[in-house]
């Protein structure tokens, strides 16, 4: 076995590990009689051991990858998304030694685990460096802002317990709305990796050309049967789905296509959820934050907050800058991915001031931490695969 | 506004919350409420002492943290509109009309929109600039108003504070203790690196306070990142000029007077799947190429001290260098960038001369499309003389062939080709794709036989002396969250009354966790009477009401 | 109250008021003007009327030395131009007539090519019949020292060394007679 396919199998280890754990971890919550917590202590040990050890195995498959490749593996959309996903799980640990609450590895956990599942539906291969990434600030700087939002976006878990305690489930309420939009969203992703699982795994493949918005002559292979069609686009693959609607060339309708497969796949998902159980995601997990301390959640989340944001800016401003006057020759341009880390900055530090000048504690504050993580996932994925920019690898 | 007096006989400024000495509330709020205000110390921010005057009204404007917050979420939702669309700085067109047009029939009426709004240049628009500058005004002024009061009260603390101060703090307790439970409780803090001072029959005991100044140090730092921000918009302190460097050529560098820079080589090399990189081989084959490398070979020169522009052989060598992505040439305060390059630029054709009948060669010549001359032999007596170089041939006007720009893309020669048997000469007009033969019919012609290229590098010369004053404002920034966020400033009061009570509080800035973990140990060690977060018994109460009201 | 406590108060807020304009007034001034620049910011040249011409030495086509410096007292008619630039194609023959006219009375004509080879500029200069010295600035130092940006540009320098006047694009013979007509020596 070489070190490439050791690394993806210690991936799959952790991948495993994490899926136990959360299972573990919900038992650990569920098993928790009001009052005692003897059960959530002894179940949350086993948890976070196996937590620890699906860890050591991502970490295993960081290093190992890094090895393979010869450069840290956080250069492409399925590196850098993998990585957060460790991280994730990393700001979690952390935070479970200094506050030893189980319900929240019930939370980061699957969302963790969505994160990598989401990551591998991206070409996994081992590619080479374009000239700009070959230098040291590539591990320092992605690292760093990695390691930051893991963090970062522990205080959006710890809010969600927060949300999933405080709103009423019987209620109608705007609350109520966004909590289970929220959920919805999440499902969406598992409605993705589903899709393109399935029609990955049944080699589904078609192949067209079309005239892109320069007026050029362009190629474009499906991974998925194409709903939309590209600009004047003319089928290659033989015995391929027609598709049902031509975009104009402004709009890039591969992409269409798979947002429309993963919506309609997750919403499928989500209802079936909704009939089998007759009841709201977010009232289905009421159950296990029924004996959440809120102030403790509402400290974690603030915590998590306070100790990722000063990681970020360095991470994310001043190395950024550092290296951006390096490779670029100006530390600063205005490219999206620029625009977006400091719009994220800027929200947190909008946080901070309302938390510390205005006293938004509890509620309000859960409910921006969970905004601060949409804002961080909106850059990952939209500006990565929407708006083209200098920071567009993958 | 008058100022206030307390009942211990302090006289606090208008608007204190807390009295500065004892700590009683003083305003009517306070005294209902159950916690007491910690923020500020309870102390009276300066603007809200006084409302007179227009200055005063602007600086109350400025000093406010809902204002502020606003400022920073409007510069937000600006910058986030500037992500919809490309700037105008990454679209391919460069005057105005062309920007505008390219917006219009790209993205259609939205892009029409977006550029009439001047979403196109938001960044450097004037009122994303004066955003920018309000937060900076903000930030000058929240933190003045601040600081100011903040380190007045917390250099003049009491050690002895009112009962009610003490039992409206979050962690509160009171109950009979040992004589000797002050003196273990000031030992025991005093071992858990705490600072601790007596008066009476009370200890205050503080840890951290330098975090307060944290959120102080780091809008310094912004002040200063922004400073130099601005010191780049003065002449002098900010060069972006690109350049286009042709191997081979050397020119002066745009705005870096007395240095000139020659391009020896440009390379650019590619990833081959071969060697030490099979490994990428499954990437190589996905996506094609992958560049590995740009390199522009570079000698640096500097005109000999008091030589003048222009003039030649008066240049000295600074330093060679290959200059790559990441890897600028720096000399002097500026820097060079490999930043684009252009491939296979023509530099010189070779041609044959042919007998259009028999298709023999009469002998070969290569004409240099950078320094070409005027007359060429040929080794069996013919020459070619070259009567006209167009290098962007680009049509005829008046009979006369033009050209387009100084560069060879589309050289045009026109020609006189003299051979023994056409010792007369015959004119003929030749470019790339066709041979005109303006006066008439001739027996000779220029055949094309090969081309050499040459390399242009895309290098753009910078200067930022601002870069340090950057730095600096970034690192005092980095201080200033470090040390107001993974610090905490804690505090505990405590007091022994005569009949032997004890009361005890304790304050934090953040982390209650780590407060209370502290006030365990201190408790167990001298025996002080058990505390309760009254947070949490707030929020027991307001529960239970929550609850009382739905089951009624 | 303390009959002293009255003035007192009214000091300092007069102090408040005043350090607070003050800090209002470098703050505000600060953005006007970082607004200001930005507006403007396209617009800087690094050469003005009135400044110092500045010197340099360029070869012509007969191999003669041609040092700024050196006509100091007489008027120099600085043109940079380009044989694809059909502006200044235009505008050579009327410079010609011109410096025929002026050249006794004390005004030369410098035309700077940029960075062309030697046989295009010389087949231009011998089809336009030039008489005026035609020099080739081959590393654009010349240029890039003048902060030239679009051809043509012509740059007046005045009996005394200084810039007179900076004129980019074409210019009628009327002008280019106006302009000798300013940098003539008394």
């Amino acid at each position: 076995m070489n070190l490439a396919d050791l690394s993806s199998n210690l991936l799959y280890v952790a991948f495993v590990a994490y899926l136990i754990a959360t299972f573990v971890f919900g038992g650990a919550v569920k098993g928790n009689k009001e009052g005692t917590f003897n059960s959530e202590k002894r179940w949350g040990k086993v948890a976070i051991t196996i937590t620890l050890i699906g860890f050591v195995a991502n970490l295993g498959y960081f290093f190992t990858r890094w090895g393979a490749t010869g450069h840290a593996p956080l250069s492409n959309m399925f590196e850098f998304t993998t990585a957060f996903g460790m991280t994730l799980v990393g700001g979690f640990i952390i935070l479970y030694f200094l506050y030893k609450t189980a319900v929240l590895g019930m939370i980061v956990l699957p969302v963790a685990l969505l994160i990598i599942a989401f990551a591998s539906m991206f070409p996994s291969e081992v590619s080479p460096l374009i000239p700009a990434l070959q230098t040291s600030w590539l591990a320092i700087h992605v690292s760093t802002v990695v390691i930051a939002e893991g963090i970062l976006a522990i205080s959006a878990a710890a809010g969600l317990i927060y949300l999933l305690k405080v709103v009423d489930p019987a209620k109608k309420s705007k609350q109520r709305f966004w909590l289970e939009a929220m959920m919805y969203s999440l499902v969406l992703v598992i409605g993705f990796v589903v899709v393109s699982s399935f029609f990955s795994l049944t080699g589904y493949e078609a192949e067209f050309t079309y005239v892109d918005k320069e007026s050029q002559e362009a190629a474009i292979t499906y991974a998925m049967p194409p709903i939309f069609g590209m600009n004047e686009y003319v089928a290659l693959t033989d015995g391929a789905m027609t598709p049902l609607v031509e975009t104009p060339a402004l709009v890039h309708a591969g992409k269409l296509t798979t947002v429309v497969w993963s919506v309609l796949v997750g919403t499928i998902i989500y209802w079936l959820i909704r009939l089998i159980f007759r009841k709201r995601i977010s009232a289905l997990l009421k159950p296990f934050v029924k004996n959440v301390n809120l102030q403790l959640m509402d400290e974690i989340g603030y915590r998590a907050i306070i100790i990722g944001f000063p990681i970020f800016t360095l991470g994310a401003l001043v190395f950024a800058m550092i290296w951006a006057q390096i490779a670029w020759s100006r530390f600063w341009g205005w490219d999206p991915k620029e625009v977006w880390a400091l719009i994220t900055w800027l929200f947190y530090a909008a946080y901070l001031h309302l938390r510390l000048g205005k006293g938004w504690q509890g509620e309000k504050s859960a409910w921006l931490a969970v905004i601060g993580f949409a804002i961080i996932m909106f850059n990952l994925v939209a500006v990565n695969l929407i708006i083209a920019g200098l920071h567009s690898y993958a | 506004m008058e100022n206030l007096q307390c009942q211990c006989g302090h006289t606090n400024p208008p608007g204190t919350k807390l009295c500065e000495s004892c700590g009683r509330s003083l305003t009517e709020k306070e005294q209902n409420s159950k916690l007491v205000d910690m923020r500020y110390e309870g102390t009276a921010r300066r603007s809200q002492t006084y409302n007179k005057s227009v200055i005063d009204k602007i600086w109350n404007f400025f000093s406010s943290v809902k204002v502020g917050v606003s400022i920073i979420v409007v510069l937000l939702v600006a910058a986030a509109i500037g992500t919809i669309l490309p700037q105008q700085a990454f679209v391919p067109a460069s005057t105005e009309a062309t920007i505008k047009d390219y917006y219009a029939d790209t993205y259609g009426s939205v892009g029409r929109v977006y550029h009439a709004l001047g979403f196109h240049d938001l960044y450097s628009s004037y009122w994303f600039i004066a955003l920018v500058g309000m937060l900076a005004i903000s930030l000058v002024i929240a933190s003045l108003d601040r600081f100011v009061p903040l380190y007045k009260s917390l250099k003049n603390q009491r050690v002895l504070r009112h009962p009610s101060f003490m039992d409206k703090q979050r962690i509160y307790g009171s109950g009979p203790a040992a004589e000797d439970t002050l003196e273990k409780a000031e030992t025991k803090l005093k071992e858990l690196k705490y600072n601790v001072r007596t008066d009476k029959n009370g200890l205050l005991a503080e840890k951290g306070r330098f975090s307060r100044w944290g959120p102080y140090v780091n809008h310094i730092g912004l002040i200063i990142f922004l400073f130099g921000v601005m010191l780049r918009m003065i002449p002098g302190f900010y060069i972006d000029e690109s350049l286009w460097l042709r191997e081979g050529e050397t020119r002066a560098i745009p705005e870096v007077p007395g240095y000139y820079l020659e391009s020896k080589n440009f390379e650019l090399e590619n990833y081959t799947g071969e060697g030490g990189e099979e490994v990428f081989g499954e990437a190589l084959d996905r996506v094609g190429t992958v560049a590995k490398n740009y390199q522009t070979d570079v000698v640096l020169y500097q005109n000999s001290e008091d030589a003048l522009p222009g003039a030649a052989d008066s240049q000295e060598v600074v330093t060679e260098y290959p200059i790559r992505v990441n890897q600028p040439l720096k000399f002097d305060g500026y820097a060079i960038y490999q930043m684009d390059f252009r491939l296979d630029e023509l530099k010189a054709m070779t041609f044959a001369l042919t007998n259009k009948e028999t298709e023999e060669s009469l002998g070969e010549l290569t004409i240099d499309l950078i320094n070409p001359v005027d007359n060429y032999e040929l080794e069996g007596g013919s020459t070619v003389e070259l009567l006209g170089y167009y290098p962007d041939f680009s049509g005829f006007e008046n009979g006369e062939p033009q050209t387009a720009t100084p560069l060879p893309n589309n050289p045009g020669f026109l020609v006189e080709l003299t051979t023994p048997e056409t010792p007369e000469g015959e004119t003929s007009f030749i470019t790339i794709q066709n041979t005109v033969e303006p006066l008439g019919e001739n027996d000779f012609k220029l055949t094309f036989l090969s081309a050499d290229t040459r390399d242009v590098s895309g290098l753009t010369v910078r200067k930022d002396s601002t870069l340090p004053i950057l730095g600096l404002g970034g690192l005092i920034f980095m201080i200033g969250v470090a040390q107001g966020m993974y610090f905490n400033h804690r505090r505990f009061w405590i007091q022994q009354k005569a009949d032997g009570t004890v009361l005890l509080a304790g304050h934090t800035n953040k982390n209650w966790f780590g407060l209370k973990k502290d006030l365990d140990r201190v408790v167990e060690y001298a025996s002080l009477p058990a505390y309760t977060d009254q947070q949490d018994e707030i929020d027991k109460v307001e529960k239970a009401e929550k609850e009382g009201e739905t089951l009624s | 109250m303390d009959e002293r406590a009255v003035p007192q108060k009214n000091d300092k807020k007069k102090k408040r008021a005043v350090m607070r304009t003050v800090i209002l007034a470098i703050l505000i001034a600060a953005i006007g003007y970082t607004i200001y620049n930005s507006a403007t910011a396209e617009e800087v040249s690094l050469l003005e009327v009135g400044d110092k011409a500045p010197d340099f030495t360029l070869v012509d086509l007969e191999g003669n030395d041609h040092k700024l410096s050196d006509y100091e007292g007489q008027g120099v008619f600085l043109n940079f131009w380009g044989t694809w630039c059909k502006p200044c194609a235009k505008e050579m023959p009327a410079m010609d007539r011109q410096y025929e006219a002026f050249s006794n009375d004390g005004v030369q004509v410098l035309a700077i090519n940029i960075a062309q080879s030697d046989f295009e500029v010389q087949s231009f200069a011998d089809q336009y019949g030039l008489s005026f010295p035609v020099v080739i600035d081959k590393t654009k130092s010349v240029m890039t020292a003048y902060s030239i940006r679009p051809l043509p540009t012509t740059v007046l320098v005045n009996p005394e060394g200084n810039i007179e006047r900076i004129i980019t694009g074409e210019m009628t013979e009327q002008d280019i007679e106006g302009f000798m007509e300013e940098i003539k020596p008394e």
